[in-house]
């Protein structure tokens, strides 16, 4: 047990001014009923108003500057704010903003995942060449491929929590395992012919005036699921709080090894998902595929508010993270901006995102 | 309060924990009784922390054995500790800092919906769990305004509050208190000796570790003292001065309770 020194601090005579006001809460009201805060003034922080806990909540710094981009954009081009380009936005981020779901979870236990692209990349070229090659029915092969990356969500939760070895140093060697793999088994080929089957959901159905792919309906309902999961259930809440201070949630009982085996388990099964996305809206499988997806993924958790060190943050945060990038790559190709500004700027705003995060916690230390 | 007056609500007997050459326990004892704040002194090494440790769940002791209500208990982790009913607040503010208080509350412990809501979508029931909340903080005597506010927002003292109050929310049989007061300051520190108090009169024994002794002397019933991985001496503030008890804790003045035999 650490030694503190307070064996030399006295305790005091009187209760202190604090405490009397405590004290003097009527205890009164019946159970239920909130202390309204008129009786333990001196206790209580000037609680901040509505409009600075709106400011505050976490999803807005993201959302804000979505909307900026997008009224950015639409000032300057005629063409962005059409509903098929909209529509085209959210294509383009569907596997990204998919595998960002599960980098949120990851990151949220304060932890990180770089293997997400390449495990993502292992489990298309898996599903594809099991439904091909093999012959396999492609509803089996879709689910084998998406178990393969579950299973490499699995190696890293346990290798994170048994072998107690850093997520980064595990994730960045089940990159290179997953990569070589996909790479092996499929002989460096691409895979084509897929049946149509497995690419459905790179379809698109009409909606209002516009054509929208299935893929971005799925990826939109996953986030929807995955908020439903971390905010409002009690496996949520465990996660929130293995990020925020990990042994005071063992010391409550909550099973913190079981609870990261499973995050990287679903993470890598949303991989999964995300790799069946993929397929659908290239029609192939590629085994170069997903190489700076993982980069990608933690710049959209890090645009949408998600802190790095854990516990902190909303996954809508995140999707609007997702859509910022893709609203300023697509706004800068209308633009006719070459496209390597849109990776310089996106490189500004991630600094300024951290950024901010960081002031924020410094502000609460 | 005379040990033979009542039955303990937890006694320790002859526990012994070795750590390679070290014993941090030496044949220890330790008894509760309903009602009291026992608390715990002791120099660095006397075995202190290892009690608390053994009784709380967190170490298993080589030999010796611990009863909870006159029954024979084995705790091979903190969890299994608290589904015997004995909850413990660390020194550390065990707490989620960007949790809202109900959340810390309840951490571990939630509140799901009735019906096909929570057994199948498991929804929370946010609402019932603040409620709650509310009414424990207010047991207690803690005013804090909203219960979704984050923990972070609060005073030292006041997260404190939110972990006590945990404590004497879920506890059934023991509350154990290690160096409660050892990240406060002065006036903090007061506020939650002032919990503690409140604990101890809704009807729950409070086991308190401190290195505060004139806090300990404060608050406490009685004194166990710990020396050399035993317990040499039980006193009650009353009749005896801090000095004295200082005196039996570094061994400058012999016990008053025979080691082993």
């Amino acid at each position: 047990m650490p030694d503190t020194p307070a064996s030399d601090t006295p305790a005091p005579d009187s209760p202190a001014p604090e405490t009397g006001t405590d004290s003097s809460v009527p205890d009164a009201p019946a159970a239920g009923a909130r202390v309204t805060g008129t009786g333990g003034e001196g206790l209580v922080r000037a609680v901040p108003a509505g409009l600075a806990r709106f400011a505050a909540l976490p999803t807005v710094g993201p959302l804000a500057a979505l909307l900026l981009a997008c009224l950015f954009f639409s000032l300057r081009t005629d063409r962005f704010l059409t509903g098929g380009n909209l529509s085209l936005v959210v294509q383009q981020v569907m596997e990204v903003g998919t595998l960002a779901i599960g980098q949120t979870a990851v990151i949220l236990t304060a932890g990180i995942d770089l293997s997400n692209g390449a495990v993502m990349a292992f489990g298309t070229i898996v599903m594809t060449r099991l439904a091909v090659s093999g012959g396999m029915p492609p509803l089996l092969a879709i689910l084998i491929g998406i178990a393969v990356c579950a299973a490499f969500g699995a190696l890293n939760g346990t290798l994170v929590t048994m072998a107690r070895l850093p997520a980064f140093i595990v994730t960045l060697g089940t990159l290179n395992i997953a990569f070589a793999l996909t790479h092996i088994y499929s002989h460096d080929q691409t895979v084509t012919g897929l049946p149509k089957m497995m690419t459905a959901l790179g379809q698109t159905f009409p909606f209002g005036n516009t054509d929208v792919t299935y893929g971005s309906v799925v990826m939109l309902a996953m986030f929807i699921v995955g908020w439903y999961i971390l905010r409002h259930t009690a496996a949520g809440r465990h996660v929130y709080a293995v990020g925020d201070n990990g042994e005071a949630a063992r010391l409550t009982g909550i099973n913190t090894r079981r609870l990261l085996i499973t995050v990287y388990t679903v993470a890598g099964a949303v991989y999964g998902v995300a790799g069946l996305l993929l397929v659908g809206r290239t029609g192939v499988g590629d085994p170069q595929a997903g190489v700076t997806d993982n980069l990608d993924s933690i710049t959209a958790v890090v645009l949408g508010g998600i802190s790095l060190f854990g516990g902190r943050g909303s996954i809508i945060g995140v999707l609007f993270g997702a859509l910022i990038v893709g609203v300023i790559r697509n706004g800068l190709q209308l633009m006719g901006v070459a496209s390597i500004y849109q990776v310089l700027i996106t490189g500004i705003l991630v600094i300024l995102a951290v950024g901010v995060d960081q002031l924020a916690r410094r502000r609460r230390a | 309060m005379n040990p033979s007056q009542a039955s303990p609500v937890m006694e320790a007997h002859g526990l012994i924990k070795r750590y390679g050459h070290v014993t941090a326990l030496d044949g220890a004892d330790f008894e509760l009784l309903p009602g009291e704040i026992l608390a715990v002194i002791g120099d660095n090494g006397a075995g202190k922390s290892s009690l608390i440790k053994a009784l709380s769940g967190a170490l298993t002791p080589d030999a010796g054995r611990i009863l909870l209500d006159g029954r024979p208990v084995h705790f091979h982790s903190p969890a299994d500790a608290r589904r015997a009913g004995i909850e413990t607040v660390y020194q550390d503010l065990a707490v989620a800092p960007a949790l809202d208080i109900a959340s810390n509350l309840f951490l571990g412990r939630e509140v799901r919906r009735k019906g096909v809501l929570g057994r199948v979508f498991r929804l929370l029931d946010a609402k019932r769990m603040q409620t709650e909340s509310s009414a424990h903080m207010q047991d207690l005597k803690i005013g804090i305004g909203s219960m979704s506010q984050s923990v972070e927002t609060l005073s030292g003292g006041q997260r404190q509050g939110v972990a006590v109050a945990r404590g004497a929310a879920f506890a059934r049989h023991v509350v154990i208190m290690d160096e409660p007061t050892a990240a406060l300051g002065v006036k903090e520190s007061g506020m939650v000796l002032d919990l503690i108090r409140e604990v101890r009169d809704r009807g729950l024994p409070v086991i308190l570790i401190s290195h505060d002794i004139p806090a300990v002397f404060e608050i406490a019933d009685r004194v166990h003292i710990q020396r050399l991985g035993r317990r040499v001496a039980v006193v009650e503030p009353g009749d005896v001065d801090m000095a004295e008890a200082v005196a039996i804790m570094t061994g400058a003045a012999p016990g008053n309770v025979p080691g082993p035999a």
